[in-house]
């Protein structure tokens, strides 16, 4: 072969490689930007002040809000979030430091499968614990159920995370007589933590966006509940409700909710993002 | 002449297999004494015994006994003994989520001290022991650590170690990543830190051991072969073996 032709191959394979690769991105950031545009369309006439403040009509009124709902899936969010990152990031330091065994291995392989056990049925379980228990739905209830789904994925890429930590560092930590727990907690951890967090709000937006879970947990509310121990609205299930209906109105809402949603869990990723790098130092590479 | 850390009939094992064959060895205090020998001889290895960082290896575990000043380090409780005797790793590894700052006082803020003046006064006096603080003063508490070049990185993991103020510094092989001028000033820093501190450097740069130490050991399968003073180890060795590595006949 002549090394004319053989560079035009190399040229043309490069292109071909670069080619596909943009290709597939754009599909992928495409069909991202395709539900946002959507949910636009569909949803952004209907969001309006109303919307945002008040309590749902009663069926046949026209208009009313959810905002009960905006705030019940806070609540649940919230608890879900304080239960289930402590557990997911123990169990994922377990799993790293100290998980080279057969326990760890055995843990690890428990998180894999809860990772792909359905919502549903982790609703069954929440409802098992605390709403048979307890004899009544509440919104601990489901933040119970969205804690469950939360620990295997925070623990998981805690486990990814902190294992990229190279070796060397914890050993410059051991040779300073700096002891394991706090080598962990302080340095490890501190590594990690971007990867980390990055995990836990991939584990948050998961678990927003459950329907199903909720079902027979926080059950849902027609009115205001700021008490744990209450059913209690969430917008998940609101959009549920909303679009089997026959109305007309509450598929415009439904279409709402669900923007509202989308753009309540962009905001609070951002905003965490936001509040982390100002709190991160400057590598200055 | 004192001895800073006496060893006697050292043994180590990785899982089932023996590394080191009983090591006897008596490192002199405020000197250096530099450890060679061909690569897998066990001279990494020895000096992690000398802080019990060999046991941080899962399978590994250590037998004899190895006396630092008159306490015998495996009567002791790690952690306490890693604060007596520092060590300088092969590659630079500052902890990269830290200021510079941060990086020096890591060993005293993580076991307890939190008066700001005493860490202040730590930092600065570390750094300028390890000739680094002209080049970072501005900077301490806005650049990373991982920030620096790798001989910046490594003077910083110096100063890192001497902070804790240890009795004894072990260097492995601490300048086979970096370039000749900062070879160089680490071997510099040397000569000025044995005036008052116990050295333990591995190395496979010969010249590098026959410039900054005054004892040599060298090390072959497991084996001290010959510890001496390190111009009678280069000019007149007594053993086969040591004459052979030291004129490059093998290793």
């Amino acid at each position: 072969m002549s090394s004319g032709f053989l560079q035009f191959r190399r040229r043309l394979v490069d292109y071909a490689a670069t080619f596909t690769a943009a290709f597939l991105s754009a599909i992928v950031v495409g069909t991202l930007v395709a539900i946002f545009a959507y949910l636009l369309i569909k949803g952004a006439g209907s969001v309006n002040w109303a919307f945002l403040t008040h309590t749902p009509k009663p069926v046949g009124e026209i208009g009313g809000g959810m905002a009960n709902a905006i705030v019940g899936s806070a609540l649940i969010l919230g608890m879900a979030s304080l239960i289930g990152i402590p557990f997911g990031i123990g169990a994922g330091i377990y799993l790293a430091e100290y998980g080279r065994n057969r326990l760890g291995a055995f843990v690890r392989f428990t998180a894999d499968v809860l990772n792909g056990v359905p919502s549903i049925v982790i609703g069954l379980v929440a409802y098992g614990l605390v709403v048979f228990t307890q004899g009544h739905f509440s919104a601990f209830a489901g933040g119970v159920a969205l804690a469950i789904m939360m620990v295997p994925v925070v623990a998981r890429t805690t486990e990814e995370m902190l294992l990229l930590v190279p070796q060397a560092v914890r050993e410059a930590a051991f040779g300073l007589g700096i002891p394991q727990w706090r080598t962990t907690i302080s340095i490890t951890l501190a590594s990690a933590r971007a990867g980390i967090l990055t995990g836990i709000m991939l584990a948050f937006a998961r678990v927003a966006g459950e329907t199903a879970p909720l079902m027979f947990t926080a059950l849902g509310n027609q009115f205001w509940s700021f008490s744990p121990n209450q059913p209690i609205a969430a917008v998940p299930l609101q959009i549920y409700t909303y679009a089997l209906s026959p109305y007309d109105d509450w598929h415009r809402q439904a279409w709402a909710a669900a923007l509202v949603l989308v753009a309540l869990i962009v905001g609070t990723i951002s905003l965490v993002r936001f509040v982390f790098a100002r709190s991160t130092l400057r590598e200055a590479r | 002449m004192a001895t800073a850390v006496e060893v006697r009939d050292l043994k180590a094992w990785f899982g089932k297999t023996e590394a080191l064959h009983g090591i006897n060895m008596a490192v002199e205090q405020a000197h250096a004494t530099a450890v060679i020998g061909p690569s897998g001889c066990g001279k990494s290895t020895f000096i992690r015994c000398l802080n019990r960082m060999h046991e941080t290896n899962p399978d590994a575990r250590a037998e004899g006994e190895v006396k630092v000043g008159n306490a015998d380090i495996y009567d002791m409780p790690a952690v306490d003994v890693r604060r007596k005797v520092g060590m300088v790793f092969q590659k630079p590894n500052p902890f990269p989520s830290m200021s510079i700052y941060d990086n020096v006082a890591a060993g005293l803020k993580l076991n307890g001290t939190r008066n700001h003046k005493t860490l202040d006064d730590v930092v600065e006096r570390s750094l300028q022991q390890s000739a680094l603080w002209d080049e970072v003063k501005d900077v301490l508490k806005k650049k990373s650590g991982a920030s620096l070049s790798g001989g910046q990185q490594q003077r910083l993991c110096i100063a890192r170690a001497l902070a804790v103020n240890p009795e004894v510094l072990l260097m492995d092989e601490p300048c086979s990543a970096l370039d000749p001028i900062s070879t160089a000033k680490i071997e510099d820093l040397i000569f000025e830190l044995k005036q008052r501190l116990t050295i333990v450097i591995v190395t496979h740069n010969m010249q590098q051991a026959s410039r900054v130490a005054e004892f040599t050991g060298f090390f072959l399968m497991g084996n001290l072969v010959e510890f001496d003073r390190t111009e009678k180890i280069f000019t007149n060795p007594s053993d086969k073996r040591t004459e052979d590595y030291i004129t490059g006949r093998f290793g």
